[in-house]
C-alpha cells in the first residue's frame, strides 16, 4: 500500500472532539478496551469513515494498546477493510461459483472494454469503483451485481454498463 | 421463564392465528428481497387494509421459501398456495381474487410458467420430495418475532434439556442420533460435544460457524435469516451439555440481514429470559454474542476463525491441539456449523430414534442444499440423506434449462469436486461422495451444462484458493500459485503434456504438505476434473481447442 501526499491529511492527529472519533472511543470503552475487540472496532470505523484512514488506525491502536504494525496486519489481511477512500459509486460484481457459471466474467470483460476498469480500480474521474465479491449469497439470482447497495439480479453486461453510464453521467 | 409461561406465549400466539381467516406470508429472504419483496409486503398490507380485511388477514414477512428463482414469493397459508414473481402492482389483485373471491390468480401460481396448476404448494414436485427438519420454520414464521418461534415448539427442547436431562444424557442422545457436522467434514456431533465436555476448565466456549465461505452456497444464510432463534436454542443446549456459559456466533460480513436478525433474536431471547442468567429457573447461564467476519475464506477453518474472534489475522494453526482441548483464549471450545446447531433442537425434542428414521444409517437426517448454476429451479432445498443426485437435480431442481445437456454437478466448493453424468444415480451421503472424489461440503450444489469448460472450472477454483491462501505455509501459498499458473497455461492454449505431468505430480504434494484444509483440499477440483474430463485437458493441450468455447485465447483454434 503506497501513500502519496494526497493522503497527507491522514497523518495529522485525530481530534478527540471529532464526534466520529468520540463514537469510536465510546465503542472501545464499551468493549472495555479488550484487544480482541479490534475487528469489531475496525468494522465500526469503516462504517463511519467509509474507509480506514491511517490516523484513525493509530488512534484505535493506541486506545487498545495494540502496536500499529499489528493493526495494519489485521487491516490488510481481511478483504473487507480498505485503506483507500471509496469512489462515489460502488459496483460489486459477484464472481462466486454460481455467478461464474452464469457468466460473471462476461460482465467484467464488458466493463473493462467499455470503461477500462478491472476489479480494484476506479474510473479516472473517481466516480465509479469496481470490485469483485466471493459470493453474495444471492446465487439463486446469478449473476448478481451490487450497485450502491442495490442488488441487480440476473444481470447482463449491457444492463450493468448502462447503469454505470448513468451514474457517471448523473454525477458529473 | 418456565414451561407454563412458555406455553402461555405459544397459546397466545396460536389463538391470535386461530382468530384469523388467513395469513399471507411474504418471503423476505435475501433472494426475494433483492427482487423487491419489501415493496410487495407494503403493497399487500395496504391492499388488505383497503379491502377492510385487516381483522381477518395478517400479512407477515417470513424467511426463504426456497424457490428463489421465482421471487418475490407470496404464500397464502390457509390454502398453502404460493404465488411467484409477484410485482407490487399485483398485490391488490391477489387480495381481491384470492382473499375476497376465493379464486386463484392462475398466471401467478408457482411454476405456472412451466405448466403447474397445483393450488397447494406441497403438491408441487419441487416441495413434494423435500423433507424439512432444519428449514421446518423457514418461510413459515416471522423471524423477527420470538413468539412465532415459540408457537412452533420453539425453546421447548431447551426447556426439556435443562429441567429433565443430565448433561451426559444430552450428549448420549446426540451420539445415539448419529448427527454429523454439517460444516463439511461430517464429524459426529455427539463425539465432539463429549470431547469438550470431558476437558476440565473454569471456562469453555461454544462457537457457531456462520462464515459460509464456499462461494455458491447460501444455506446457513437462509437459516440465520429465516429462523435465527433455532440457532440460539441449539447453541444454548450445547452450552449446557459441554459446560459453557458463553457463545459466539461468527457470521460473514457479507450477510448484513442475517446479522441483524440474529441480533434482534438475541435481544428478544434475553428479554424473555431464554438467554442470560438462570435460564428456565435453573443454575444455567448462557449468553451469545455476534462476531462479524471481515471477508476471508480461510476464516471458516476453525482455528483461523478462533484467531479472528480474538481480533487477530485469521491464520490457522496446526492441530492438535484441537479446539475441543484448546480453542478460544486457550480454553476448550465447541465449534459447530449453523446447520448442525439447527438440527439440535429437533433431535432433542423428538428423540434420536425419530432422527435416525430419516436418511441413511451412516448419514442420518437431512441435508440442505443450495441449488445454483444451470438448473431450472435455483434455490434452497432440504432432502433426506441418501436421495440420488438425479432425483435432486431433475425431480426437485427441474433439470437443465434451455434444452442443454447436463455435464457435471459440483459439490464442496473449492475443496470439492465434480460429479459427472455417469454417476447421477449416486445416493448423496458423506461416504459415497468421497468415493467419487468429491465431498458433501457444506451444501453448495452447482450444476454445469455443456457450456462450461472443465479446465476453466479447475482454473477458477484454483485461483480462488490461491487468492484466499493465508500465506502461512509454503505448500499452500506457493503450491496453489504454481497449480494456477499451469492451469492458466493450458487454458490459454500454451500448455504441453509436460505441464500436465507436472500438475499431476504437484497436486498430491500440495494436498499432503499443507497446514490446513484450505491447502489440503485445494487440488481437489483439479484432480476430480482430470479424473472425469481428461479429454478436455487433452483437447486444450494437443488439439489447441476448447470444446465448450469458454477459453478464448488467440492460440486456441475452434473458438466460437
Ligand atoms: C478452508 C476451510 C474453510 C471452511 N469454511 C467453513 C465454513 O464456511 N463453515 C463451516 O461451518 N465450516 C467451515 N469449515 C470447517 C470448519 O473448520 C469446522 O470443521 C466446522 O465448522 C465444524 O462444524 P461441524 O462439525 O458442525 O461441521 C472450513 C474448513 C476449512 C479448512
Ligand atoms: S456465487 Fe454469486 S451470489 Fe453466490
Amino acid at each position: 500500500m503506497s501513500f502519496t501526499f494526497q493522503h497527507a491529511a491522514q497523518f495529522t492527529e485525530v481530534q478527540a472532539s471529532d464526534p466520529r472519533i468520540a463514537k469510536i472511543g465510546a465503542a472501545i470503552r464499551q468493549y472495555q478496551r479488550r484487544q480482541d475487540s479490534l475487528i469489531q472496532i475496525l468494522h465500526l470505523a469503516q462504517e463511519i469513515f467509509g474507509y480506514l484512514p491511517v490516523n484513525v488506525l493509530r488512534y484505535i491502536g493506541r486506545e487498545l494498546k495494540i502496536p500499529p504494525s499489528r493493526v495494519y496486519g489485521v487491516v490488510t489481511f481481511y478483504h473487507f477493510f480498505s485503506l483507500k477512500p471509496k469512489a462515489e459509486h460502488s459496483v460489486v460484481v459477484c464472481t462466486g461459483t454460481a455467478c461464474y457459471v452464469k457468466g460473471a466474467q462476461s460482465i467484467l470483460d464488458h466493463l473493462e472494454r467499455k470503461f477500462g476498469i478491472r476489479p480494484g480500480m476506479v474510473t479516472p474521474d473517481n466516480k465509479v469503483g469496481l470490485e469483485q465479491a466471493r459470493c453474495l449469497g444471492a446465487c439463486g439470482l446469478a449473476p448478481a451485481v451490487v450497485i450502491d447497495d442495490k442488488v441487480v439480479a440476473k444481470a447482463t453486461p449491457e444492463e450493468i454498463s448502462a447503469m454505470i453510464q448513468n451514474k457517471v453521467g448523473a454525477a458529473s | 421463564m418456565n414451561l407454563e409461561k412458555l406455553n402461555e406465549i405459544a397459546q397466545a400466539a396460536r389463538r391470535k392465528r386461530a382468530g384469523l381467516k388467513n395469513k399471507v406470508c411474504v418471503c423476505a429472504g435475501a433472494g426475494c428481497l433483492s427482487s423487491g419483496a419489501l415493496e410487495v409486503l407494503d403493497a399487500t398490507q395496504k391492499a388488505v387494509r383497503e379491502a377492510g380485511l385487516e381483522k381477518d388477514v395478517q400479512v407477515v414477512p417470513v424467511g426463504c421459501m426456497g424457490a428463489c428463482n421465482q421471487g418475490p414469493l407470496v404464500k397464502m397459508e390457509a390454502e398453502d398456495t404460493v404465488y411467484q414473481k409477484v410485482a407490487a402492482g399485483r398485490a391488490g389483485q391477489i387480495v381481491e381474487k384470492h382473499l375476497r373471491n376465493r379464486s386463484l390468480v392462475d398466471d401467478l401460481l408457482l411454476f405456472s410458467d412451466s405448466g403447474a396448476k397445483e393450488k397447494a404448494s406441497r403438491e408441487l414436485p419441487f416441495y413434494k420430495r423435500q423433507v424439512k427438519v432444519v428449514l421446518e420454520n423457514c418461510g413459515e414464521i416471522n423471524p423477527e418475532e420470538i413468539e412465532d418461534y415459540i408457537a412452533h415448539d420453539g425453546y421447548r427442547a431447551l426447556e426439556k434439556v435443562l429441567t429433565s436431562m443430565s448433561r451426559e444424557e444430552v450428549i448420549g442422545e446426540l451420539k445415539e442420533s448419529g448427527l454429523r457436522g454439517r460444516g463439511g467434514a461430517g464429524f459426529p456431533a455427539g463425539l465432539k460435544w463429549e470431547m469438550v465436555y470431558k476437558y476440565v476448565s473454569d471456562e469453555k466456549y461454544v462457537i457457531c460457524n456462520g462464515d459460509e465461505g464456499d462461494p455458491g452456497a447460501f444455506m446457513d444464510r437462509s437459516v440465520l435469516e429465516g429462523d435465527p432463534h433455532r440457532i440460539l436454542e441449539g447453541m444454548a443446549i450445547a452450552g449446557y451439555a459441554v459446560g459453557a456459559n458463553k457463545g459466539y456466533a461468527y457470521v460473514r460480513g457479507e450477510y448484513p440481514l442475517a446479522i441483524k436478525r440474529l441480533e434482534i433474536a438475541i435481544k428478544q431471547a434475553k428479554k424473555l429470559g431464554l438467554l442470560g442468567q438462570r435460564i428456565f429457573e435453573t443454575d444455567f447461564n448462557f449468553d451469545v454474542e455476534v462476531r462479524i467476519g471481515a471477508g476471508a475464506f480461510v476464516c471458516g477453518e476453525e482455528t483461523a476463525l478462533i484467531a479472528s474472534i480474538e481480533g487477530k489475522r485469521g491464520v490457522p494453526r496446526p492441530r492438535p491441539p484441537y479446539p475441543a482441548e484448546s480453542g478460544l483464549r486457550g480454553k476448550p471450545t465447541l465449534i459447530n456449523n449453523v446447520e448442525t446447531f439447527a438440527n439440535i433442537a429437533p433431535v432433542l425434542r423428538r428423540g434420536a430414534d425419530w432422527f435416525k428414521s430419516i436418511g441413511t444409517p451412516k448419514s442420518p437426517g437431512t441435508k440442505v442444499f443450495a441449488l445454483a448454476g444451470k438448473i431450472a429451479n435455483t434455490g434452497l432445498i432440504e432432502v433426506p440423506m441418501g436421495m440420488t443426485l438425479r432425483e435432486i437435480l431433475f425431480d426437485i431442481g427441474g433439470g437443465i434449462p434451455g434444452g442443454k445437456r447436463f455435464k457435471a454437478a459440483q459439490t464442496g466448493g473449492p475443496s470439492g469436486g465434480c460429479i459427472p453424468e455417469q454417476h447421477l444415480d449416486v445416493r448423496v451421503d458423506y461416504e459415497s461422495l468421497v468415493g467419487l472424489g468429491s465431498i458433501m461440503g457444506s451444501g453448495g450444489l452447482i450444476v454445469m451444462d455443456e457450456s462450461s469448460c472443465m479446465v476453466d472450472v479447475a482454473r477458477y477454483f484454483t485461483e480462488f484458493c490461491m487468492d484466499e491462501s493465508c500465506g502461512k505455509c509454503i505448500p499452500c501459498r506457493v503450491g496453489t500459485t504454481q497449480l494456477h499458473h499451469l492451469l492458466s497455461k493450458i487454458c490459454n492454449g500454451q500448455g504441453t503434456m509436460q505441464d500436465l505431468e507436472l500438475l499431476e505430480e504437484l497436486a498430491p504434494y500440495v494436498k499432503e504438505a499443507s497446514l490446513c484444509g484450505l491447502g489440503q483440499n485445494a487440488p481437489n477440483p483439479l484432480i476430480s476434473t482430470l479424473r472425469y474430463f481428461r479429454d478436455e485437458y487433452l483437447a486444450h493441450i494437443v488439439d489447441k481447442k476448447c470444446p465448450a468455447g469458454v477459453c478464448k485465447t488467440a492460440s486456441l483454434t475452434g473458438v466460437r
